[in-house]
């Protein structure tokens, strides 16, 4: 089953071409990581997928349902907020700044969103939560608050608090580009872990080598455009682009 | 000691209608505030516009002024005029300027939450309602807490401006007490007045103050 679906999306900020024509399919279960210099256009496409970001052409459909086409006009033509925002929810998303709610605890961070958003009843939602706390590592901190914890702590709570709502896509913005490097292990490990029970993933980083051991696809983007894509075998060890190659010797 | 007793029954309203100003120009004027700080922060190009304009009218003239068009000139405009008793006039013109410096003090609390929390909720599925409600409010009314208690603090002492309605207040009270008997003691007790009544506002915004400290940012 085909989870992400991407014709020829293009995107600008004013006068800055940020995304080129890209097009892009991710089926279930999948793991793919993007890779690519800064100013690529990575961080954007993934952005776009739930609305952080708008298009400006092109076709997003997630899960075979339309999030937004082009237009009888050519423009491109979301659908209804209360619809999209159904769609997009359907798509965790675990940021580069954790962006965690510092005026709840952990199990509140957590809780926040079903009980909101699906009308769930705490009771019920509370031991899931505890459960994906454990899962993360994280139960003894339930009652903590965010600023409590070190940035590897928090960035694990996001992925539970992402997890909390159930999502069947997973998208991840650079989870430990403001992590300290000792740090990085127990996120990648969750991460890992995700991906051993088959959660369907986008992954935006510059761990090459969690991109490596745990992406069955790598895609590089450079200025907007997937420059080349394929499995991490073939990416790393025999990239064809010039540009791929470039940028992974810079990554040395 | 006898003529003390004697002023202060009428001390006391005075203290009375004070209060009252305070209360109910409070209560109505926060929530006042917060409407028109979110409308002053809406995409919609003329009600903002609208709002910024109310801002700078209730900011940019003084409040007497305010009080005595109220009272005075409201009445002079045909069809929508209306003659309003004193302290209904007066409740309005402070509602009014007060709301508008709230709406600012507001504003700059909500514009200072970071962007990830509203990226964060609208990931999560929430709506710009839920997401003003759980998430940016909660967080804005920590950091708003010392200009708003500032700004109570001075509605405290802004009550006085009443006087020109010929309203009896602490103040004007106390000053018709001290020309009729030639003794300063009401201005004393209007003082002390004044004090208690800001004494307990700051300590009720420490404990506030306190209670928000529960969590760092």
């Amino acid at each position: 089953m085909n989870m992400i679906r991407l014709k020829n999306i293009y995107k600008s900020f004013n006068s800055l071409k940020v995304l080129k024509g890209i097009s892009l399919e991710v089926t279930q279960g999948e793991v793919v990581a993007i890779i690519g210099p800064s100013g690529s256009g990575k961080s954007t496409l993934l952005r776009c997928l739930n609305r952080l970001e708008t298009i400006d052409q092109g076709t997003i459909e997630i899960e075979d349902e339309i999030l937004a086409t082009e237009g009888a006009d050519g423009r491109c033509q979301y659908v209804r907020e209360d619809k999209a925002r159904e769609i997009c929810y359907k798509m965790g998303m675990v940021f580069q700044q954790f962006n965690l709610f510092p005026h709840m605890t952990v199990i509140d961070n957590i809780v926040e969103a079903p009980m909101v958003v699906k009308g769930i009843k705490k009771e019920v939602i509370i031991p899931e939560a505890e459960e994906l706390l454990k899962k993360v590592g994280l139960f003894e901190k339930k009652d903590s608050y965010p600023s409590r914890l070190s940035g590897g702590q928090k960035q694990r709570v996001a992925i539970a608090r992402a997890l909390a709502m159930k999502p069947d896509i997973m998208l991840f913005d650079e989870p430990t580009s403001a992590l300290d490097p000792e740090l990085t292990g127990e996120v990648l490990k969750a991460m890992r872990q995700l991906a051993q029970e088959h959660m369907t993933m986008l992954v935006v980083t510059h761990e090459m080598a969690f991109a490596r051991e745990v992406a069955q696809r790598v895609i590089f983007m450079d200025y907007g455009e997937i420059v080349e894509e394929g499995t991490p075998e073939q990416l790393f060890n025999n990239p064809i682009q010039v540009r791929t190659q470039a940028f992974l010797k810079s990554m040395l | 000691m006898e003529k003390i007793l004697a002023m202060m029954g009428p001390m006391m309203d005075g203290a009375n209608v004070t209060l009252q100003m305070f209360f109910i120009t409070l209560v109505l004027s926060v929530p006042l505030g917060l409407i028109l700080s979110l409308a002053r922060m809406s995409k919609f190009r003329p009600l903002s516009f609208l709002v910024e304009t109310y801002i700078w009218l209730m900011r940019g003239t003084p409040l007497m002024l305010q009080l005595l068009f109220v009272y005075y000139a409201l009445p002079l405009i045909p069809y929508i005029g209306i003659k309003l008793p004193d302290f209904s006039a007066a409740i309005l013109a402070f509602v009014m300027n007060y709301a508008a410096y709230f709406a600012e003090i507001f504003r700059g609390g909500i514009q200072s939450i970071e962007r990830g929390q509203y990226e964060a909720s609208k990931v999560l599925g929430m709506t710009y309602v839920q997401t003003m409600r759980r998430i940016i409010l909660p967080q804005m009314i920590k950091r708003v807490l010392p200009p708003i208690s500032n700004e109570t603090i001075t509605l405290v002492k802004d009550t006085s401006l009443i006087y020109v309605l010929a309203m009896n207040d602490l103040l004007r009270t106390a000053r018709t007490i001290v020309q009729r008997e030639f003794d300063m003691t009401p201005f004393v007790i209007a003082g002390v007045c004044y004090l208690a009544m800001t004494l307990v506002l700051t300590w009720m915004f420490k404990k506030l103050e306190q209670r928000y400290a529960a969590y760092d940012e």
